[in-house]
């Protein structure tokens, strides 16, 4: 099912249509700009002949800069890079040649001091340099998504504004309409949100980087946000905020972790007129669908009744074709994205339970910290890497806050378990080591000395999953 | 001792310990003090809330789906001492 918003061929088209000025604005902690000056005047400063066909990477510090970013390059540059915001630097010369990068835009300080190799920099920043309107020639710009991959370095995930804005129907927007989002914009869940306002013109507020919560739900609230989204883990903390009442949404949306029932319920009750929806989307098999009951999991008829998207579930874990789908992954020896039916496996492991099918956690062992992923094997790594440690296997643990922590078992190379406050200096020191080399969500939360780790037959750490 | 010193001392001390691991100072724990003042994320509430599942042996935050959650520490200690009676 087409969806009136895949025929814009660009955002700017997406702004201009209407033929009268849109009334949305972009509001950041401190800046506020309207669409209709972003129309006719830019974020970047170098001549648009200069970003014409290129690929562009979006360095800024402040997704408010990507924000302005993506509407003047979006149409003319060949390739969009969104850099997320925790990207560890050392990966920047992969993705740079993953992506065949050849200009960076950027605000000048989140890349400070390092090398951009051949490309040319445009800097980007909060005053519009004035421009005469763009022509109508149009590129299919490909937005490039960056998502963890295995070892820590990212993978490239190739959308279409099509793809990306394949699950919103731009014609079902109710007007005075505010939307606002606790996620980075830079990252699947929150561009679907800067999608939904750019192509709806509704003005969009967005968090400044490391903005405290309190601050950002009073702006929420003096705005009159009227959507909001934000993973479970977020809204957790929405509700644990004395300033959780400021805020007065007619619609929340939570997605990008299993949302339980208890913050379905807790949500219910705390915001009794709005109405809340919980959606099922991956970065690589885009929004698949949106569960509106109430309800933790999802109905078996979601699987049929759910427009312009096949779900199938094969081997307990769900799978999906649709035109909301990425395309491909990015670089030399990429894994392959869909299957030869067009299907993305997403790993998510299913079990029916009374006629509901529930997100059990995912097949590859890759664990969702409060929406960010962790792959075992690259904590693995590091742990290996430690002169007393013979073998880990890291694991999930469930948790109520962030949906789940990552804990490790590990053998130690001494015959003789550790004790007493032996063990909680060696439980110290591990977790030190691991401090130094990964971001905190990936650093194991507890660490069990065992007597042995299982290993197959094939010489494989046998995880057990779901 | 009573079950609410043991369930306030045992918080206190798991906040303490995991502050320090996270390299924070935090302020000084006053029951009315909201929670998200104390300048730990969520990843820090996460760790505590599993750390006092292994020491008290409960996890009010599964176990209870219709509870609001709580917004001051004396709220957050009241939450732990309600489930271990």
């Amino acid at each position: 099912m087409r969806t009136p918003s895949s025929s814009f061929s660009s955002l700017r088209d997406a702004l201009e249509a209407g033929g009268i000025p849109p009334a949305g604005c972009f509001v950041g902690a401190q800046n506020r700009i309207a669409f209709g000056d972003l129309l006719r005047g830019s974020a970047i400063a170098t001549d648009r002949e200069n970003l014409r066909g290129r690929s562009v990477l979006i360095a800024s510090t402040d997704p408010f800069l990507t924000a302005l970013a993506l509407v003047e390059l979006d149409g003319l540059a060949r390739r969009m890079i969104l850099l997320p915001p925790d990207l560890a630097l050392e990966h920047l010369p992969y993705v740079m040649s993953c992506a065949e990068v050849d200009t960076v835009v950027s605000d000048g300080s989140r890349l400070a001091g390092l090398s951009h190799g051949a490309a040319e920099h445009a800097l980007c920043a909060n005053s519009l340099v004035p421009r005469g309107p763009a022509s109508h020639e149009r590129l299919p710009t490909e937005w490039i998504l960056l998502t963890s991959g295995t070892t820590g370095r990212p993978k490239l995930v190739l959308h279409t504004l099509a793809s990306l804005a394949g699950a919103i129907d731009v014609s079902a927007s109710p007007a005075d309409v505010i939307w606002g989002t606790f996620y980075d914009i830079r990252r699947y869940g929150g561009l679907q949100i800067y999608l939904r306002a750019v192509l709806t013109r509704s003005s969009l507020l967005i968090p400044a980087p490391k903005e405290p919560l309190a601050d950002f739900l009073t702006r929420v609230g003096a705005a009159g946000v009227t959507h909001i989204s934000g993973t479970p883990s977020h809204w957790r903390r929405v509700l644990m905020s004395p300033e959780a009442d400021r805020i007065a949404p007619g619609y929340i949306r939570l997605s990008g972790e299993i949302a339980d029932q208890a913050i379905l319920s807790s949500l219910r009750s705390f915001y009794a007129n709005a109405k809340i929806s919980h959606a099922f989307a991956t970065t690589e098999a885009g929004v698949a669908f949106d569960v509106r009951d109430g309800l933790s999991g999802f109905p078996v008829s979601a699987l049929t009744d759910t427009p312009g998207v096949e779900l199938q579930v094969v081997d307990a874990t769900l799978r999906v074709r649709s035109s909301r789908t990425a395309q491909r992954y990015l670089g030399e020896n990429a894994p392959v994205l869909k299957d030869a039916e067009g299907f993305v496996n997403t790993g998510d492991v299913l079990e029916l339970r009374d006629g509901r099918y529930h997100f059990q956690g995912r097949c590859d062992g890759v664990i969702n910290v409060g929406g960010l992923k962790v792959h075992p094997e690259e904590v693995e790594a590091v742990l290996n890497a430690h002169p007393q440690v013979r073998l880990s296997l890291v694991k999930t643990k469930k948790n109520p806050i962030t949906g789940a922590l990552v804990v490790a078992d590990v053998l130690l190379k001494t015959p003789s378990l550790p004790e007493g406050d032996q063990t909680r200096e060696l439980h110290h020191a591990l977790r030190q080591f691991c401090r130094e080399s990964l971001p905190p969500h990936k650093v194991p939360s507890s660490i069990r000395f065992v007597p042995t780790i299982e290993v197959s037959e094939t010489g494989k750490l046998v995880r057990r999953h779901a | 001792m009573s079950v609410q010193v043991v369930v306030r001392e045992e918080v206190r001390d798991v906040f303490q310990q995991v502050a320090i691991e996270q390299g924070m100072q935090i302020a000084a724990l006053s029951d009315d003090l909201p929670l998200l003042d104390l300048g730990l994320d969520s990843l820090c509430f996460a760790i505590i809330v599993a750390r006092l599942e292994s020491v008290l042996g409960v996890d009010p935050f599964s176990a209870n789906e219709s509870a609001p959650f709580p917004v001051t520490l004396g709220e957050f200690v009241r939450y732990y001492e309600n489930a271990v009676q």
